[in-house]
């Protein structure tokens, strides 16, 4: 009686064309992204460029491939740093508990308060623009939000009875942690990083949408976005496909979340 | 007579902290020794799991004298459900005993692994199966092999039976007597079921309001009992059946 699970299965699929896509951009692009070609100023999506070109020539296509790979390549970055971060604090606050622990919640709270964006915008005002600025400002404000998933699930896991076997058996605390508890936490930890993998994209693409992410001459899909805004209305080809793009990306992984969240709910 | 493999003299244990601390035991003395099977027995509530946790030295806030010979005491769990890793496999989980006292090499594992599954009554089978993949009273047997297999002799059983039907219980009481025998194991049996004590135990100890109120062979406590607690345990258990 097994009901397909629509969700996974579409946003597999979606996902899997996105990065396609993006790796695609990688390796291989129509035209230079920079390059402007001043006799296709303003054309409209055609056979020679797919997607149009921008108000300098430059062809959007090659711009799109560019700027979802680079928006990709930090995002992934920036869930590498809060992830990791964010699991072996979680994991150690949430196995041994005690009062290190109620700090550092404390503490994840307080900074949870702050709306991340907003504190990524402070980070970035002091540091300056920059692709490695942006991963560092987003990759420590997402370790509170990563902690607390990874310590919920801890504080579930470590007083059942196999890991009070596991202890008798004189099985060190680190193997516990990583080799007993950890792969139980697997599922709620991947669709946690689904969720974090778009606030991620979406950080990146607002912060340079504000102009404070990375340097004008750093690709990105939200730097398009902002460099497209004043032609909205003309050149709504500028703003559609790198808007898609990121909505796409967003939409896909969103729904493998909600696909493995489903799962779980179905596992119990 | 030999020296005992657990001693327990006037202990007394406590949960919580400052205002919440309670007392759970209160003046328990006991002896077990190499070879026996001593049943503990008492209403719910009682400190039965208490005074288990004390001597697999799960519980730390104690008083009293609490020796224990054997390297390694292990312990069978009520739910084998919960006791066994669900992500992990048979094979693994019996493993990891023989990993965490130190034997390196996989397949001097694996062998004594393999040479361990008649013991039990599990197939070779078996060891690639996730404990989902296997009955309850499997499941139990791998418990029950996982907590052997480092070799320790003193095993703590809190209702390793409690949670399965009674043929199957039938089945791994014979399992555990023919594996005391065999071994040369000793148990300390935790159970509410007084039928189930009598099959296992040679002794029993009758447990109420975190104190032993009378202890002694299982015949004389079943024939004999003294204190009017064991009476009403005792008469309890007879209007069951
Ligand atoms: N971790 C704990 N923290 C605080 N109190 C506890 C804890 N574990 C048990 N208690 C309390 O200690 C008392 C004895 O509990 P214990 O688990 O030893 O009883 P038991 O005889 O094993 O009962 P049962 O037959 O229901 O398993 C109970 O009042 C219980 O509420
Ligand atoms: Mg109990």
């Amino acid at each position: 009686m097994k009901r397909k699970n629509w969700y996974l299965t579409i946003g597999t699929v979606l996902t899997a064309c996105m990065l396609a896509f993006t790796a695609l951009g990688l390796f291989w692009t129509p035209c230079v992204p920079s390059a402007m070609d001043a006799a296709a100023r303003n054309a409209p999506p055609s056979a020679a460029h797919l997607f149009g070109c921008d108000a300098y020539g430059r062809d959007v296509l090659s711009r799109t491939l560019e700027g979802a790979g680079s928006t990709l390549t930090i995002a992934l970055a920036v869930l590498a740093v809060g992830a990791a971060c964010g699991l072996a604090v979680g994991a150690l606050c949430g196995y041994y508990g005690g009062p290190a622990d109620a700090l550092i919640m404390r503490l994840c709270d307080a900074a949870a308060a702050f709306p991340s964006v907003l504190l990524a915008l402070v980070v970035l005002a002091i540091t300056g623009p920059g692709k490695y600025n942006v991963i560092g400002a987003l990759g420590v404000l997402f370790i509170p939000s990563f902690a607390r998933l990874v310590r919920g699930e801890f504080l579930k896991y470590r007083d059942r009875d196999f890991v009070k076997s596991a202890r008798l058996m004189g099985v060190r605390d680190m193997r516990i942690i990583f080799v007993h508890i950890l792969p139980n936490t697997w599922p709620t930890l991947l669709s946690g990083l689904t969720i974090g993998f778009n606030n991620a994209v979406l950080a990146e693409a607002s912060m340079s949408y504000l102009g404070i992410g990375v340097r004008p001459t750093e690709p990105s899909l939200g730097y398009m976005l902002k460099d497209a805004q004043g032609t909205l209305f003309t050149l709504p080809w500028c703003t559609v496909f790198p808007a898609a793009a990121v909505v796409l990306l967003i939409l896909g992984v969103g729904l493998v979340g909600e696909g493995i969240r489903e799962r779980m709910g179905a596992a119990e | 007579m030999a020296e005992p493999m657990v001693r327990i003299s006037h202990l007394n244990s406590w949960y919580g902290r400052g205002r919440n601390r309670k007392q759970v035991l209160r003046d328990v003395s006991l002896e077990l020794a190499p070879g026996e099977a001593l049943g503990v027995v008492g209403e719910s509530g009682s400190g039965k799991s208490t005074l288990a946790k004390c001597v697999l030295g799960m519980v730390t806030d104690i008083t009293g004298t609490l020796e224990v010979r054997s390297p390694r005491p292990q312990m069978v769990f009520q739910d084998p459900y919960g006791s066994l890793n669900p992500v992990k496999t048979v094979g693994w989980i019996l493993e990891e005993p023989l990993r965490a006292s130190g034997v390196r090499d996989r397949a001097e594992r694996r062998r004594r692994v393999l040479d361990f599954l008649p013991l039990v009554g599990l197939e070779e089978e078996h060891l690639a199966r996730k404990p989902a993949q296997l009955s309850g009273g499997q499941r139990q047997r791998v418990a029950i092999a996982a907590a052997l297999i480092q070799g320790g002799r003193l095993i703590v059983l809190d209702e390793p039976v409690s949670a399965l039907d009674v043929t199957l219980q039938a089945q791994i009481l014979r399992l555990l007597a023919g594996l005391r025998e065999k071994l040369g194991l000793s148990y300390l049996f935790i159970s509410h079921d007084l039928a189930v004590v009598y099959q296992l135990c040679t002794r029993v100890a009758v447990m109420t309001e975190g104190g032993i109120v009378e202890e002694g062979d299982v015949d004389q406590i079943y024939d004999h009992p003294r204190h009017p607690y064991t009476k009403k345990l005792l008469a309890a258990s007879l209007a069951l059946d």
